[in-house]
């Protein structure tokens, strides 16, 4: 009996047994905190536009606006956040910030869309999927993300 | 332009700690300085000193240390 629960564990191991590169990049996950004061700060100073322009997309600036036509700087917050998860998940830290776009859908859902060096880093390391979710209250924003192959 | 830097820092960068503790090759993101507060403090390098940094010098490593936010400038042609 017992030689038969040792084998039915052997066989059994070995059914789950995934190769060890592949384990290490099933997933990965990545988790970000920002300040939204540190996101007013930049919104305040001289270089409000160009601080935009160099870190969020056309469409990231719209979805951080509200109906009278301010930008929300705890949005801004959740989006950076975001881009730095997902540079943690992929274990690339030099990444420009424009190269990580957060999308909403319709229903309200983000996704990440990858551009430039980050979808050329992402294709290298295998990953190609992403999940991400967004987080923020009046002094903190966050976002976690998970990227898989 | 070390003195001005750490001025920079000292407004902009938030960090835990005071910047007349900090050595010029110590890891300013290991003091604390979070990855935003990086952004704050690039952009008032640029008002300060009047520059603009390529997207080739936006790196984690440009902004890492004293040291290597002045090797940067130095490399904008600050002298």
């Amino acid at each position: 009996m017992t030689r038969l629960l040792s084998l039915a564990k052997a066989l059994l191991d070995r059914a789950l047994a995934v190769p060890e590169r592949r384990r290490r990049r099933a997933f990965e996950v990545g988790l970000d905190v920002v300040e939204v004061e540190a996101v007013e700060a930049a919104l305040r100073s001289r270089s409000s536009v160009r601080y935009l322009e160099l870190v969020y997309s056309r469409q990231e600036r719209a979805d951080s606006t509200d109906d009278a036509g301010r930008i929300e700087a705890s949005r801004l917050a959740a989006r950076f956040a975001a881009k730095e998860a997902v540079m943690k998940a992929l274990g690339a830290q030099d990444l420009p910030w424009r190269s990580i776009e957060v999308l909403r859908a319709a229903d309200g859902r983000p996704s990440v869309r990858l551009t430039g060096r980050a979808a050329a880093w992402a294709a290298h390391e295998g990953l190609r999927r992403f999940s991400i979710s967004l987080t923020h209250e009046p002094t903190f924003a966050a976002a976690v993300a998970v990227v898989t192959a | 332009m070390k003195d001005r830097i750490r001025n920079v820092l000292g407004a902009h960068g938030r960090l835990p700690v005071s910047v007349d503790a900090l050595d010029d090759d110590a890891n300013l993101y290991s003091a604390g300085m979070t990855s935003h507060a990086s952004v704050n403090v690039m952009l008032a390098l640029e008002e300060e000193f009047d520059v603009e940094f390529p997207d080739a010098m936006l790196t984690r490593n440009a902004f890492e240390s004293i040291d290597s936010i002045a090797t940067s400038l130095v490399t904008l042609g600050v002298a």
